[in-house]
């Protein structure tokens, strides 16, 4: 009983802070909100006892992705509001397009339930020692790909960064 | 305290759609490069959260490993969208998505 109300509370602070990264006017408020809106779901992986995930999120989200917004916001002295914001007939219709995406993909997840063979009383896969296991025993190869993978990245945002021209 | 237990897997599906479509009409109606960037990290999560739910209630753990991969690409194209963002306001002074339409015809 106490875990429902855990659920709802951070699914409600975490959509409350999502429709205010839409509606602040500054873009370092919505950042803020995002940040809250990541400790939520980070929350939502504790409730589900998935640990290493829980970590992880915080640290790359809250830690690393908050700070490059953060940083790209001050560095472009970006705080102010929208020059020119997209006419309201635009918005209107993007919002009605939305809702209505919502409004179907609820109606059809309504009622769902996952028919299991045995439903796990107590599930330990989200912690450290078994993920560990698995990612360097069965996806080796994919995680070495993505060392890769970050490299470029690495590599192509300091190539664009550079103040000569290319 | 575990959430396996108490709560359906169909609550957390309704959640992560609306999440979903925070994000896309944050996609819709922002004309600011920073914020679309934003709800895409916005849509991102809904999608990581749902997989890693269907991973605990399924006890199958590829799929929290695959929640890590996701967040390996999105940390990575956050650092490259921003690169670009950085360069598209040194060349035009501006991040509005409508400046940019040199491509357009």
């Amino acid at each position: 009983m106490f875990t429902n109300y855990i659920f709802y509370f951070l699914s409600a602070l975490a959509l409350y802070s999502g429709v205010m990264v839409l509606l602040s006017k500054k873009p370092i408020h919505s950042v803020l909100y995002l940040t809250l809106t990541f400790f939520a779901i980070g929350g939502h992986y504790i409730l589900l006892n998935a640990q290493f995930l829980a970590i992880v999120h915080i640290i790359v989200y809250a830690g690393a992705i908050m700070v490059l917004f953060l940083f790209t916001v001050m560095l472009l002295n970006l705080n102010k509001e929208e020059r020119s914001p997209k006419p309201i007939w635009v918005k209107a219709l993007a919002i009605i397009a939305g809702v209505m995406l919502g409004l179907v993909l609820i109606g059809v997840f309504r009622g769902y339930d996952l028919h299991l063979v045995q439903h796990p009383m107590e599930t330990q896969i989200g912690l450290v020692k078994e993920l560990g296991r698995i990612l360097y025993r069965d996806y080796m190869l994919p995680f070495e790909v993505s060392s890769i993978l970050f490299l470029t990245a690495m590599v192509g945002a300091v190539l664009l960064g550079k103040k000569e021209q290319i | 305290m575990n959430a396996v237990n108490s709560i359906p897997i169909s609550y957390y599906l309704m959640f992560c759609s609306m999440l979903f479509s925070i994000g896309v009409i944050g996609v819709l109606i922002k004309r600011n490069a920073l914020m679309i960037l934003m709800s895409i990290e916005l849509m991102i999560n809904s999608i990581n959260l749902l997989l890693a739910a269907f991973s605990a209630y399924s006890n199958d753990p590829a799929g929290q490993i695959f929640v890590f991969f996701i967040m390996v690409v999105a940390a990575a194209e956050v650092a490259i969208g921003l690169a670009i963002i950085v360069l598209i306001y040194k060349t035009t002074h501006s991040i509005d998505i409508d400046v940019l339409n040199k491509l357009k015809w």
